[in-house]
């Protein structure tokens, strides 16, 4: 496989406005990976499965990662009162949510590639496009990325909860979820009677 | 039966190719049956939704997740050694193998090496391995198709004998627990190798009697033969891996790609199907298994002596450097990868499976499209699904 200064110079080159950055990966594993734009994240998919020379035509493993929201600490020199000092300052980077693809070429042997996606935030702005279209195995996994971490795949056929049932409403696997206490607590009429009950209780005991 | 709310057919139903034509103008009322979660034919808690034309499927969705437990959070919430008795419980019949798929990734990610025998040991227990997985699943079958008890109790015989070694060497049939990050928990017992040698000298008995037991079997091929049939395309697109793609005759086998461990060094052939029918399916399995047994054939032959497991390999404290990787195995179910990200803690930041039966079920529908109820079991018993892995 050429090397992926090369290969992100290819896209460039191949899909007009795509905007890729390289990652770099510190472990001795050295698998580093392209950062490609949400926006042309299926155009750029379409060109690594079809390019001769690349023809990443098997989607092997896509996952989601849920990066929180960090505080840089930097410290930078500001005049009071005339003196000079130094004061610590707090930069918040925002968190976001990541699709990790990893791709292989049955046809010619090399591999992986390891393509990112990243949300604009964690909260409201979670679409990605799905590469379902050009991969087929991206069908359910992107399901369950979208099950678990919340990342809504835009175009995918059947965007379905996969592992968590349907009526289930928070997504397990990012960082700041909290579990439910009683997983199977269900309203009951008791509970209204229970409430209206309450009035009658003198002030001090009101539980 | 609900045939009211099928009067408005879903967005995103459709019929596809197989079923329309003959079939198309004289469809009549259609059936929705929901086909297990207890059903014994699922090979678990796994259910499908089918919509059915007298018997014809014309549409199915599985449903899955019962079984679900977050492995995956588990993973993130335990150091890196902790995870390692949980890998068992994915593919509970194969433990070795994921086991293996662990430590590989946890190496790659942590630049550690691995003494000769323990790559070794590694192979022959992978092997072994999918011994028992092809074994068990040819009678898990053919017990699908109505061939009860016999063929299913021979594969149990023979896979009693190769879990009596795993038993020996790590003290447990099916939940092995036995490999270690650089390498292997313990070295083998007095006599194991030629224990191993015997089971392995006298398996191509068994195979060459269930292959007459059951390949030329006129019931088996009627029912087997033209049966979910995987295009070779649509395999290579939907990222079916293992027996089932090479079966659609995909040439592409791991332990041949990606050479890793020490596979470079034994010969072995990589069967492949014509058809990518459910016949197809078995007898790759079987001829695989063949070529199993000449690996270990090699392997046992030449097992050097020395430590099994990489003295700069930590257990405790344990903390690999920031950075990521993805390491995979061609587990006896297909492409077996652990992707792995470190932040220089005890503990993994992300831990993720790549469990091979989750990803071949994607083109289960494809498969079952235009044939009838009694050939869904048969296609998805051809699938090879264990749902420890599909649900996690």
């Amino acid at each position: 496989m050429k090397d992926l200064e090369s290969i992100k110079q290819q896209i460039e080159a191949g899909v007009a406005g795509a905007q890729v950055s390289l990652v770099p990966n510190d472990s001795p594993a050295n698998q580093p990976s392209l950062l490609v734009d949400a926006a042309h994240g299926l155009a750029v998919a379409t060109f690594l499965r079809d390019e001769a020379e690349l023809r990443f035509d098997y989607c092997s493993n896509v996952t989601g990662v849920d990066w929180m929201e960090t505080e840089q600490k930097t410290k930078v020199k500001q005049v009071f009162d005339g003196e000079e000092k130094e004061v610590e300052q707090v930069v918040k980077m925002p968190g976001y949510l990541e699709a990790v693809y990893h791709l292989y070429s049955m046809e010619l042997r090399h591999g992986p590639l390891v393509i990112r996606l990243r949300t604009k935030n964690r909260t409201d702005e979670v679409e990605l496009p799905s590469l379902t279209p050009v991969w087929r195995s991206c069908e359910f996994q992107e399901r369950e990325i979208y099950d678990l971490y919340g990342i809504v795949f835009a175009g995918h056929p059947d965007l379905r909860r996969i592992l968590m049932w349907d009526e289930f409403k928070d997504h397990p696997m990012r960082k700041d979820y909290v579990e439910p206490d009683d997983y199977e607590y269900e309203p009951t009429p008791h509970d209204e009677v229970l409430a209206k009950s309450k009035a009658h209780y003198p002030a001090e005991v009101k539980p | 039966m609900s045939t009211e709310a099928l009067a408005e057919p879903p967005k995103n139903y459709e019929v596809r190719p197989k079923s329309s034509g003959q079939f198309e103008d004289d469809m009549g009322e259609l059936l929705e049956v929901s086909m297990g979660p207890h059903h014994p034919s699922t090979h678990g808690v796994f259910r499908m939704d089918v919509v059915l034309d007298g018997e014809r499927v014309v549409k199915l969705k599985p449903v899955f997740g019962y079984l679900h437990r977050n492995h995956e959070k588990i993973g993130e919430g335990a150091s890196y050694l902790a995870s390692m008795p949980y890998t068992d419980r994915l593919d509970y019949f194969c433990s070795m193998t994921n086991n293996w798929a662990y430590a590989l990734s946890v190496e790659k990610l942590a630049g550690l090496q691995v003494p000769e025998r323990a790559e070794y040991i590694r192979v022959i227990t992978a092997e072994l391995t999918r011994l028992v997985n092809h074994t068990c699943l040819m009678g898990f079958l053919v017990q699908d198709m109505g061939a009860l008890g016999t063929p299913l109790m021979y594969a149990f015989r023979e896979r009693e004998k190769i879990l009596d070694l795993f038993e020996s060497l790590s003290g447990a049939r099916m939940m092995c627990n036995y490999m270690r990050f650089g390498g292997c928990r313990c070295d083998l017992p007095t006599g194991w190798l030629e224990q191993a040698q015997k089971v392995v000298d006298e398996y191509p008995r068994f195979l060459d009697e269930y292959e007459r037991l059951l390949m030329g079997n006129e019931i088996l091929m009627a029912r087997s033969q033209n049966v979910g049939v995987l295009p070779k395309e649509l395999a290579v697109s939907a990222g079916i891996t293992g027996p089932m793609l090479r079966a659609s005759g995909v040439n592409y086998d791991i332990r041949k790609v990606d050479k890793y461990g020490i596979y470079d060094r034994f010969t072995f052939r990589v069967p492949l199907g014509d058809h990518g029918d459910v016949y197809d399916r078995l007898m790759v399995r079987l001829l695989e298994m063949r070529e199993s047994l000449g690996i270990l054939q090699q392997a046992l032959k030449s097992i050097p002596d020395g430590p099994v497991v990489d003295p700069r390999a930590k257990l405790r404290g344990f903390k690999p450097k920031a950075g990521e990787a993805y390491g995979r195995i061609e587990a006896p179910k297909g492409e077996l990868g652990f992707y792995l990200i470190s932040d220089g803690s005890p503990n993994p930041y992300r831990y993720r499976v790549r469990p091979p039966s989750f990803v071949n079920l994607t083109v289960l529908e494809d498969m079952c499209l235009g044939h009838t109820v009694a050939d869904v079991v048969i296609i998805l018993g051809s699938v090879d699904i264990v749902l420890g892995e599909v649900d996690r």
